[in-house]
Order: structure tokens, then C-alpha cells, then sequence
């Protein structure tokens, strides 16, 4: 097959952090490529070198159709074929779908010409199958609907290669075989499709080839035929993993948190648990089950209806997160990206503005011993990838977000600490040392619930799991008394 | 049509119109001089300048900056023009011309600054307010200038009917510069590709860049249209006040942004719309007018213009943060 794209000695440094170094990549016309690789290996970095919109260092060559390119622009980049759809989406959140879908067209001076913008986007939303309403804003989408528009995007501008940096992180397993599908069909169209995903499943699932990035090294190219998840691991992690089902004895610890015939109409009905100091409480259940809204009960964020929620045996009526986090409750949500960071704010400051109060000293003035201290300490335990903690959010890897978030939560020092989709877009490794967090947390005392969508994870990392459906506890299973599969199939009765 | 209705109801738009429509109601029963034509024609004159300032300044909110410094810029603008024509012999196309070319190209300096120095265009702007300031200060030595020229101080105006005791309507060149103003506006927000840019800059400029727009261009655009603006509006204020006063324009700045943001404008930029200024602009001169009318003491003015300011403001915060959270739960049961 000819190549659409070759690169060759891609490097790349930003500041003190090595990015790339010296990394080549091929990718063929009409071929489904996985980029595979730990949080902050250089994925989106090499992603933002092919389309413009970083110069990689001297010495880097790229080749497009087979001819040299060199001060490869965004816009050139676009001209050429290359579309990108990036971790963030890129949309205009206050223009409307067809605008953001024929965007190409506003490009330029001339008058707009309105018409021709709902043609391109009609036409691009009916060669993917979509339908979204042309003239809503792209603010007032799902996750999910948002996700198709730039894929729409990408189509109405004749793609050649379509990259998609961590489609998958926020959907939901049905809306990710609908956009694996998608995928194989661009396929069929001739355009190539660059992959960057943290689920190795589907990885292997649709691609050719996969390329494994190591701390900014390329460790290989593989068929992605021969190649199993363990060995992406081990090339991705030069370490290989082997979970057990965990099984400690809570016999004598105390209950921190206790529910009692929780409901709130239309979210969730007749729920009661307990967490004891020191447990793992699995969630899981089904798309819609209710787990979300719960954890927003439990954290003051929408209270219930009726029932009773005690935190180390006191009666709790929350109104209000602020009243949540002052009696222990930590909460780390889903999505990272628009709750819990400030992505123009240093890193340090994520962490630390949420605890201001304790590091007080005399005449309520913040000690900035005490600052640092507390900033080098989460930095240092969650393993948190920086090269300057005064540096903007934004700089770091998303990965690395992921962990400024349970940082800044764990600074507060919770009693009760709620997990909502931990390790969404994290990497293997990663998602090891976030579990090996949750774990010692919970060794320290700490009660944890843990809410997840996928089911290994509440196996081989809780104490017991829930299993939630249409608002009720259908279930609660120990994880050494039920398979991943009897789970499963709980889950989908 | 009626979906285009209903979506309407729900804008920002259509809550400050019925406010709008409400406080006129209002003074139309409370005082006798209000609702009259005189009153109204009156009102555009004298907030013409404004007016003219806020078509500008939305195009910067929407692109994602903002502009402190164009009452400087007006200043300059007219000291400049009027000067020339007191001097040499050129007519309405000269002084238009010149106050236009200073304001545009004072403008196009603001956006080199905010864009080469990435720094905040609050910051920025401020600054330059008060270099052209100083400067205009320190060049004229605070000099006014009294006598202008005989066709500028008589100006544009027709008339265009009486009313019953023959006292004329008048249209004149305030009107017009208004109107023009906010059709130009419109235009470039609403029909020209650069506009499109302007507003994808001001609502995610990350991926404006990705999609390979020049955002030094844009502000270009945006500022030096906003100085534009001040030039030809500088010119149609002088024109009223029969005088050019180096001092006379500074200080009412937030009186335009205040019109502005209270039009739905954030000043985070990308959201801001012509119908939406107009309308702030009309609730803040009625209410203005309507307190004097009312034989409220002018101090309190003041008051209540900040008062309003303030309630505006945090309605559109608040509308904000219930969208927020409504998006928030589409994502929460979407994943
Ligand atoms: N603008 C920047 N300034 C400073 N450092 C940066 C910048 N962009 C990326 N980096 C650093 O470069 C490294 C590679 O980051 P990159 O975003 O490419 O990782 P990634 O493989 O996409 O990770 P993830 O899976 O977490 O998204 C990280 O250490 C990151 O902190
Ligand atoms: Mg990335």
C-alpha cells in the first residue's frame, strides 16, 4: 500500500520535559493505526507535530503523498488531508453544529454564505449517519454528540487521515462500538484512521498496526494480529501486571458511612449500604442505573428525596458540596476536564487552594513552607509527572490531569472518599498507581466507594461490589465468591 | 417561525426586551415628557456616541478581548481631525478621513500589542488608555478647542416634519452615524466569514488556532474596528458638543461596556449579539432619561446605572451556571 504519511528523527522538547525523541512513524493510506503509550509518553504530542500546530525540532522530516513538507502550518496540514480530533474536541462551543461542522468555510474573506454551510453539513452528517439539529450550539450537545460533530468535521474536509486522540474516554460502551464502526467504514472510504486509546481491547480490536511510544521513544511498530495485551503492556510499561482479587477483613472497623432507604424520584429508589474505614466499595451497573446521581447525593450536590445518609454514625443533611467536603466527603468526578481544574492556574495552586485554610499560620497568612510542602507531597505520592509545578495545568499530559484532580481531593483529607470513573483515559501503568493510591488510602483508613463502568476494575480492586439497575441494588457480590462473567451478566439482566 | 419564536423567548434577547418594554411602559404612565417623539429623538442623538462605541466594543468581547482604551482613541481622533480642518481647507471626506485613519491605525496598535505581548487585552488596554491620554494631554497641553468650522458646527440634519406647534423633527447626522454603526456591526458579525472567525476565536481560541485561523489577523480585525469605530463616533460626539475637549470623552468608558455587557456580551469572550447591545444600550439610556424625568437628583443616576449594572451582570452569571449544570447532567448520564 503506498504511504500517505512517513515521518522520520521527530523530536521534540518543551522546557526541561523530552517530549520525543528522535520517533519515525508510517502510516499507509486507508489503514487504522493505534498509537499506544503511557499518560505523558508523547502521544498528543506527536499527534499536534502532524497537524501543524507544533514545529518538531530540526533534523525531523515528514513526508506527505511522498513529498517533503516542511513548515507544515495547521492550515497546510488541513489543505493536505489531515484531520485531527483532539482530546478536547476543538469545537466552537458558541457557533452552531453546521458552522462547526463547515468551519473550512469560514475561512478567508468573503461574505458567508449560509446555505452552503448547511449543505456541507447535512451532507457530511449523512455520509457519517448522523443526526443532530444543524442549528443547535455545539454548548447544548452530549459528550457523545459533540464527539460526532468533529468527526463530521473531519469528513465535510475530504480527510485522508482522520487522528482521534482519545476518542473513546467519555462514551459509553455502546457509543463506542457505534464510533468503531464508523471508524472501519472511513476505512472502507480509503482514509486512514490514527487511533490514540487507553482501552487496549478495542485497540486491538480495529487496528492494523499498533506503535508503542515509551517516555517520548518509539519502542516498535507491531501487527496488530500478533499482539496480545499483555505484550502491549510490557512494551508500554517495560513492566508487566498481575492483579488478585483483594480480601481483607473489616470485621472490626467501623462503619464511616451508612445509607438508609435512599430516594430521589426518578434517579434512584430505596437504596441502603454501608462503607466501613479501610473498604473498597465497588458501583457498577449499567449506562442510566443511577450511580451517578447517587454519588451527587452523597456529595450535597442533589439532595434526596427520603431516607438517611450518616457519616461515622451522625445524621448528615447536606445542602450543599461545600457542606459535604467539610464533613469528609471527597468526590472526584468523572469528568476531569470541565469540573474540579483550572487549567490556566499552575499546577501547585490546583492542588493546594482547596486546603488554604490549613495552611494557615499566624495572622491567617498562607505559609509558603507549608504551600510547598503540601504540593511537593501529592506530586511525589501520586507519581504526577512534572517538570515545574508553577506551570499552567494545561501543559500536562491528560493523564496527569487525572491525577492533579485526585491531588487537589486528597489534600482535603476526606474520610469518605468517592471515585467516579477513576481511570477513564489513563494509561495501564497509571491506572496501576491509581489503584495502588486507592489501595493504600483505604489501608490507611480511608473509605472508598468506586464507581466504574468496567468490570475488572471493581473485581480485582474492591471489597465488594454493588451492581445497580434502574435505580435499585440489584446485587452485592464479594469478589472472590462471583466471575468477571456472572458479573457481567448481572449487569446486563 | 414559531420554532424560531420559541427559541427566541429563551434568549437573553427577549428578557432585557420585556424589561425594556416594561420600564417604558412605565414612564410612559409616570412622567408626561417620555413618551413623546421629541424625547426619543433626543435620546438618539445624545447616545450616539455610546452607541457608536458599543457596535465596536461588542466586536472585541466577541472575539475574546477588551478594549479600555477607545475613549483615548476618540479623543485623539477628533483633536487630530478637527485641528486639520481648522488649519487647512478640507472638507467633511478630509476630516472623516483623518479621524478614521487615526482611530483605525491606534486600533491596529492595540491589537499588535495584545497579541505580541500575550497579556491580558484588560491590562493591555488600560495601559494605552493612559499613553494616549498622557500623550494627548501633554501634546495639546489640555487646550481646548472652541471654534470649529462653519459646516462642521452647523452639521448634517434635515427635517423631516413638525409636530402640532411646528416644532421640527429633525433627523440628523447622529442618527445616521448610530444606525450605520449598528448595521456595519451586524454585517461583519453576522455575514462576513471574518466575522465567523471572530466569534470561534472568542469562544475557543486553542481551536481556532488548530483549524488555522491567523488570531493575529483577527485582532487586527477586531481592535482596529473598535478604533474605527471610535474615530467615526468621536467626530459625531464633537459635532454635539460644538467643542473638542482633549478631556471631554475619558471616564465614560464603562458606561459602553455597561451597555454592552448588559446586551448578554461575556467578557470571556465569543458570546454577543448587535440586537442584544441595542437593547442594553435602550435600557440604560431609558433608564438614564427616565430618572431625570422623574426629577430624580443626577447623583443618583449614577447610582442606579451601577445598581442595574450589577443585577444584569449577575442574571447572565447565574443563567450561565444553570446551563453549566445542565450540561453537566447530559454528561453525567452519558457516561
Ligand atoms: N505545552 C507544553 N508545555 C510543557 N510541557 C508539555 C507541553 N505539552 C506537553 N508537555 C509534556 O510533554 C510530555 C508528553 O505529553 P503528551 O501530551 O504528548 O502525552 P500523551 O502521550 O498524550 O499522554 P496522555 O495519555 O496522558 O494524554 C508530558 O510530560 C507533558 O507534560
Ligand atoms: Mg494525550
Amino acid at each position: 500500500m503506498p504511504k500517505f504519511l512517513e515521518m522520520t528523527g521527530i523530536s521534540k522538547q518543551f522546557g526541561g520535559v523530552r517530549a520525543l525523541s528522535d520517533v519515525d512513524l508510517d502510516i499507509a493510506a486507508g489503514e487504522v493505526h493505534c498509537l499506544a503509550g503511557e499518560n505523558g509518553s508523547g502521544k498528543s504530542t506527536l499527534i499536534k507535530i502532524i497537524s501543524g500546530v507544533q514545529p518538531p525540532e530540526p533534523g525531523g522530516r515528514i513526508m506527505i503523498d511522498g513529498h517533503e513538507v516542511s513548515g507544515l502550518t495547521p492550515a497546510e496540514s488541513i489543505r493536505r488531508g489531515i484531520q485531527v480530533i483532539y482530546q478536547d474536541l476543538s469545537l466552537f462551543p458558541n457557533l452552531t453544529v453546521a458552522e462547526n461542522i463547515a468551519v473550512e468555510r469560514h475561512h478567508g474573506l468573503h461574505a458567508v454564505n449560509w446555505s452552503a454551510i448547511r449543505d456541507t453539513a447535512q451532507a457530511a452528517m449523512q455520509r457519517v449517519g448522523v443526526s443532530i439539529d444543524p442549528q443547535s450550539f455545539v454548548a447544548d450537545l452530549s459528550i457523545a454528540q459533540r464527539q460526532l460533530v468533529a468527526i463530521c468535521r473531519a469528513i465535510a474536509n475530504d480527510a485522508r487521515l482522520v487522528i482521534m486522540d482519545e476518542p473513546t474516554a467519555s462514551l459509553t460502551r455502546h457509543e463506542v462500538d457505534a464510533l468503531l464502526a464508523l471508524t472501519l467504514e472511513l476505512k472502507r472510504r480509503g482514509v486512514a484512521v490514527v487511533f490514540v486509546s487507553h482501552r487496549l481491547d478495542e485497540v486491538l480490536e480495529i487496528a492494523e498496526r499498533v506503535t508503542v511510544l515509551r517516555n517520548g521513544e518509539k519502542k516498535g511498530t507491531f501487527e496488530a494480529r500478533d499482539m496480545t495485551d499483555r505484550r502491549l503492556v510490557e512494551l508500554m510499561t517495560g513492566k508487566s501486571f498481575n492483579y488478585e482479587l483483594s480480601e481483607t477483613d473489616l470485621s472490626a472497623a467501623p462503619v464511616v458511612l451508612a445509607v438508609r432507604n435512599l430516594s430521589r424520584a426518578g434517579d434512584y429508589d430505596d437504596i441502603s449500604f454501608e462503607v466501613k474505614a479501610g473498604e473498597i466499595l465497588g458501583i457498577t451497573g449499567r449506562l442510566g442505573s443511577g450511580r451517578t446521581e447517587l454519588a451527587l447525593s452523597l456529595f450535597g450536590m442533589s439532595p434526596p428525596d427520603h431516607g438517611e445518609i450518616r457519616i461515622k454514625d451522625r445524621p448528615l443533611q447536606l445542602s450543599s458540596n461545600r457542606e459535604a467536603i467539610a464533613n469528609g466527603i471527597a468526590y472526584v468526578s468523572e469528568d476531569r476536564l470541565s469540573l474540579g481544574l483550572i487549567m490556566e492556574q499552575p499546577i501547585s495552586s490546583n492542588i493546594a487552594l482547596p486546603v488554604l485554610e490549613r495552611l494557615r499560620g499566624p495572622f491567617g497568612l498562607v505559609q509558603a513552607g507549608r504551600w510547598r510542602e503540601t504540593v511537593r507531597r501529592w506530586i511525589a505520592d501520586l507519581g504526577i509527572k512534572v517538570s515545574d509545578p508553577e506551570n499552567p495545568v494545561r501543559t500536562l499530559s491528560g493523564g496527569n490531569q487525572q491525577r492533579v484532580v485526585l491531588a487537589k481531593w486528597l489534600a482535603t483529607e476526606p474520610s469518605l472518599l468517592i471515585l467516579d470513573s477513576p481511570t477513564v483515559g489513563v494509561d495501564i501503568g497509571a491506572k496501576d498507581g491509581i489503584y495502588q493510591i486507592v489501595r493504600d488510602l483505604a489501608a490507611s483508613g480511608l473509605a472508598v466507594i468506586m464507581i466504574s463502568d468496567e468490570i475488572p476494575e471493581v473485581l480485582y480492586h474492591a471489597d465488594r461490589i454493588l451492581i445497580m439497575q434502574e435505580g435499585r441494588i440489584a446485587g452485592e457480590y464479594l469478589p472472590h465468591q462471583v466471575t468477571e462473567a456472572a458479573l457481567r451478566q448481572a449487569v446486563d439482566a | 417561525m414559531r420554532n424560531a419564536l420559541r427559541r427566541f423567548g429563551r434568549t437573553h434577547e427577549a428578557r432585557l426586551l420585556l424589561v425594556t418594554v416594561a420600564l417604558m411602559i412605565f414612564l410612559s404612565f409616570a412622567t408626561k415628557n417620555f413618551f413623546t417623539i421629541q424625547n426619543a429623538l433626543d435620546l438618539l442623538t445624545s447616545y450616539a456616541f455610546p452607541g457608536m462605541m458599543a457596535a465596536g466594543l461588542v466586536v472585541v468581547l466577541v472575539a475574546g478581548g477588551l478594549d479600555i482604551s477607545f475613549t483615548a482613541v476618540a479623543s485623539i481622533a477628533q483633536y487630530l481631525a478637527v485641528l486639520a480642518a481648522n488649519h487647512y481647507g478640507i472638507g467633511w471626506l478630509g476630516l472623516f478621513g483623518i479621524a478614521l485613519a487615526v482611530g483605525t491605525a491606534l486600533g491596529l496598535l492595540n491589537a499588535l500589542l495584545v497579541t505580541g505581548l500575550r497579556i491580558a487585552s484588560i491590562i493591555v488596554t488600560i495601559a494605552m488608555l493612559n499613553v494616549y491620554y498622557g500623550l494627548l494631554m501633554f501634546v495639546t497641553g489640555g487646550d481646548t478647542i472652541n471654534s470649529l468650522p462653519d459646516w462642521f458646527a452647523n452639521g448634517l440634519s434635515w427635517v423631516v416634519a413638525f409636530d402640532s406647534h411646528q416644532n421640527p423633527y429633525i433627523l440628523n447626522m447622529q442618527m445616521i452615524g448610530l444606525v450605520l454603526a449598528f448595521i456595519m456591526t451586524w454585517l461583519l458579525l453576522n455575514r462576513t466569514s471574518v466575522g465567523r472567525q471572530l466569534r470561534a476565536l472568542g469562544g475557543n481560541p486553542e481551536a481556532a488556532k488548530r483549524v488555522g485561523f491567523n488570531v493575529l489577523r483577527l485582532n487586527m480585525v477586531a481592535y482596529g474596528y473598535m478604533g474605527f469605530m471610535a474615530g467615526l463616533a468621536s467626530l459625531v460626539q464633537a459635532q454635539v458638543a460644538q467643542t473638542v475637549m482633549p478631556n471631554a470623552l475619558v471616564g465614560r468608558e464603562l458606561d459602553v461596556l455597561a451597555a454592552v455587557v448588559l446586551g448578554g456580551a461575556s467578557l470571556f469572550g465569543g458570546v454577543g449579539t448587535v440586537l442584544g447591545t441595542i437593547l442594553g444600550l435602550a435600557l440604560l439610556a431609558i433608564l438614564q432619561n427616565g430618572l431625570i424625568l422623574l426629577g430624580v437628583a443626577s447623583f443618583w443616576t449614577e447610582c442606579f446605572t451601577g445598581i442595574v449594572f450589577l443585577v444584569a451582570v449577575s442574571t447572565i452569571a447565574w443563567e450561565r451556571r444553570r446551563q453549566r449544570l445542565a450540561i453537566r447532567r447530559v454528561i453525567g448520564t452519558a457516561a
